[in-house]
């Protein structure tokens, strides 16, 4: 961990557990020794509708907010969304991207086509420096509960910082239900060991 | 002092512990839930979500009339179904602090207007803070307690859904003890019994006030100029300020915790230390067009805009144009990329509401709709709520369509929370009026929307007490409907009948469709299934408008249109699109396959 500061931005699908996600990454910051703010949608956007969440570490955050073209990782937990939120990512930004797909109801009843895999991969990689595809989703599935693949993502994530994953275990055992606290942890490392 | 990262949400719960606050109530609305939720665990505090924002406004009122601090909690528009009991106890003041909170939704995330609230400090004559981070939301409650005692007077706080939402660091202090018993209540009339004769005499109090809090203001510790370069003074408050601080890091500023009553000579001073004056406000010029009544020739909304959020992104484009500030010499970032699926919100897999659209819509019956989840019965596939305008209005809405001879037969939609808020009033309306048309109320057990809170109709309450549940068909019947049918939302064809039952009765009529908001029962069926041989592609499920029914590979040969599947970690099992599929090809698993992710 050498950088002064660093912006992220989760996008995901409501439901997905982006604000779980978001509230670990910002706790590991401040655990780091940064100021953290993190900023998230809720309310109408929970209902599966797009949902972001805006995390910054530096010496001093003022707007809790992060701006197009500032974002220095792009965590996608669904293709569409990291492909609806490329335009926050900066040059040389980097993408970490669930390799899962949840088709919106416009593309379900058939009044819009969702983008190929060749497509978004090219769209992906003309805009970052690197694109890391992790299958969260198949990750935590075969772990036996879907719902921790946002804990997979993190993992790989902090493999990715070259941070210590101290920090990040312990607050995920914190933030995550009790009895649940085993199979996030085995899903953390799972995902540090995909990078 | 113990550190933690704190919404601004949070953050103010943690004041109201914190200011000795013993009594908070609030109706739920996005983006100020999460204020009462986690007052709730504060057991010093007795906490409550009332049946609407008036009432609660009125509940604390007759705390701190009774010695207790108090606080109340809304969304933006909540404060126009407040106000009426806000602006009595500016008049009479109280025996303890008040706070009231508004979380107001700029960018109109989950709201139906982008009002600016911090009009009612002005209209309602009572001091306003508006805190820029979730330090200054916790600090503001404390400080709002005291001012609240100090000027007898209700303090209006001001988050918007960024200071609400957003998490920053917070230094935690420590409670005050809160009071133990209150003596006998105040028995002074003159001053808490609003009457006019009274009443006149307090508003002559009110001005006085009103003056003393602008003293107040000079020397409010959150009000406070940063010099910087002198050629550019900004003024800005809330989290704005945070946002211009990005933008023009260098400038001078002067940054406004309280913004009503505004303190002039800190205004006219820093307007004299620099060379041009800009006010950065989101929404309206409130502040704007006090300082330039002071003579000051600010610069504000002839740059900025007055809709949307005002991000830093916003502030930096139109401070370019505005010539305030050179071109970006960087290259800038890529475009979003256009023509992406759009991914609104949809109902959830197993929404009791479901059937209720699936049928509006196939029977092409207009509605006045009302907020909620519901409210996504307005979208494709459905778009089956032809209007919604405000908490409860879709039976008062009937009401004038049923009077105003539609040659069809008309219906409003409403939750079972938005109906014990607003709705109620609106259905005795009808019934003493003689009016005509179908009231469906979606009873789904909670206040789904915001965050799955309790209401009258459930048996426990927000402190996790049981208490008596309010039987919705019972009121009903008791309000004098004539005409009330009960029916499982789940089941299609029993809300076919009755909805057609009730649309023919020539007067008002309530359909009461049961069945709980999956996030209630956490019951969970086994997913459904599609048997492809049977399935002919019609699209008839697809209707339904659920996220689980999606479009499977194989094609059906004589249309070459996409055959259904359904996602199974999506799926809840709950059988409505089973029911209307015409080939009877959607079914649960058969014995031996039941198995959930």
């Amino acid at each position: 961990m050498k950088k002064k500061s660093y912006k992220f931005l989760i996008a995901g699908v409501g439901g997905q557990g982006t604000i779980l996600a978001s509230d670990i990454l910002s706790e590991v910051g401040i655990r780091l020794g940064y100021d953290t703010k993190k900023s998230d949608i809720l309310g109408l956007a929970v209902r599966g509708g797009s949902v972001v969440s805006h995390i910054q570490w530096a010496q001093k955050v003022h707007a809790p907010v992060v701006g197009d073209g500032e974002a220095d990782f792009l965590i996608g937990f669904e293709w569409l969304e990291t492909l609806r939120r490329l335009s926050s990512l900066k040059r040389q930004g980097v993408v970490v991207a669930n390799d899962y797909r949840i088709d919106p109801m416009t593309v379900s009843s058939g009044e819009a086509e969702y983008p190929s895999r060749e497509n978004i991969m090219q769209e992906l990689q003309k805009a970052a420096k690197t694109v890391h595809v992790i299958p969260g989703t198949r990750t935590a599935l075969d772990l036996g509960d879907v719902r921790t693949f946002n804990i997979v993502i993190l993992g790989a994530l902090s493999g990715l910082l070259k941070s210590e994953p101290g920090v990040w275990k312990d607050v995920v055992g914190e933030k995550v239900p009790a009895k649940a606290a085993r199979i996030n942890l085995e899903a953390f490392d799972k995902g540090r060991s995909l990078v | 002092m113990k550190r933690a990262l704190l919404s601004g949400n949070e953050a103010i719960a943690r004041g109201a512990f914190e200011a000795g606050i013993q009594v908070a109530a609030g109706y739920p609305g996005t983006p100020s839930s999460e204020i009462l939720e986690n007052v709730a665990k504060y057991k010093t505090i007795y906490a409550e979500w009332s049946v609407n924002e008036k009432v609660a406004m009125d509940v604390a009122a007759g705390a701190a009339y009774s010695g207790r601090r108090a606080m109340v909690t809304t969304k933006q528009v909540g404060m126009n179904v407040l106000s009426d009991a806000l602006f009595y106890t500016v008049y009479t003041g109280l025996e303890a602090g008040l706070v009231v909170v508004t979380a107001d939704d700029p960018g109109m995330f989950s709201s139906q207007n982008e009002q600016d609230n911090r009009h009612y400090a002005k209209l309602g004559k009572l001091p306003l803070l508006e805190p820029a981070d979730s330090q200054e939301a916790k600090d503001f409650v404390i400080q709002g307690m005291a001012m609240s005692e100090e000027f007898d007077t209700p303090v209006l706080i001001r988050t918007t859904m960024r200071t609400s939402h957003s998490k920053s660091v917070v230094l935690l202090g420590e409670t005050e003890t809160p009071r133990g018993a209150v003596p006998p209540f105040t028995r002074n009339l003159e001053k808490y019994n609003s009457m006019c004769l009274y009443a006149k005499k307090r508003h002559p109090v009110v001005e006085k006030r009103l003056k003393d809090m602008a003293l107040y203001a000079e020397t409010f510790p959150w009000n406070r100029i940063e010099w910087g370069d002198r050629d550019l003074g900004i003024i800005a408050s809330g989290v704005v300020y945070e946002y211009a601080k990005e933008v023009f890091p260098k400038a001078s500023f002067l940054k406004l915790g309280m913004t009503y009553p505004l303190p002039r000579r800190m205004i006219q001073g820093f307007a004299k230390g620099v060379r041009k004056v800009i006010v950065i406000e989101e929404l309206d010029p409130f502040i704007e067009e006090q300082v330039r009544a002071m003579g000051i020739q600010a610069v504000g909304k002839e740059i900025f805009p007055s809709v949307d959020e005002l991000l830093p992104a916003t502030i930096r484009r139109c401070a370019i144009e505005g010539g305030m500030l050179s071109k970006d010499k960087e290259e800038p970032p890529a475009p979003p990329l256009e023509n992406l699926p759009g991914r609104s919100p949809v109902l959830c897999p197993g929404c009791p509401h479901r059937t209720s659209f699936y049928l509006l819509n196939k029977m092409k019956l207009p509605v006045a709709g009302d907020i909620g989840c519901y409210n996504l019965g307005t979208l494709p596939p459905f778009r089956a709520q032809h209007t919604m305008g405000a908490m409860g209005a879709s039976i008062g809405v009937l009401h004038g369509m049923g009077k105003s001879g539609l040659p069809e037969p008309a219906v409003a939609t409403i939750g079972d929370g938005t109906f014990f808020h607003a709705g109620m009033p609106a259905l005795l309306n009808m019934v003493h009026n003689k009016g005509l048309g179908t009231v469906i109320i979606m009873d789904n057990s909670t206040t789904a929307m915001t965050g799955h809170q309790d209401h009258p109709g459930n048996d426990y309450t927000l402190s996790g007490e049981p208490t008596r549940r309010v039987d919705i068909p019972a009121l009903v019947k008791a309000m004098g409907v004539e005409k009330v049918m009960t029916v499982d939302a789940f089941d299609v064809k029993a809300m076919e009948k009755a909805l057609k039952s009730c649309i023919a009765f020539k007067g008002t009529a309530v359909l009461v469709a049961r069945g709980e908001c999956v996030f209630v029962s956490r019951n969970p069926r086994p997913a459904h299934v599609v048997e492809t041989d049977l399935c002919v592609a019609c699209g008839t499920c697809s209707r339904m408008g659920c996220p689980a029914i999606v479009k499977a590979e194989e094609r059906y040969e004589k249309t070459g249109k996409k055959k259904t599947k359904i996602d199974p970690l999506l799926c809840t099992g709950c059988g409505v699109c089973s029911q209307v599929c015409p080939k009877g090809a959607i079914h649960e698993p058969p014995l031996g396959q039941v198995k959930r992710p």
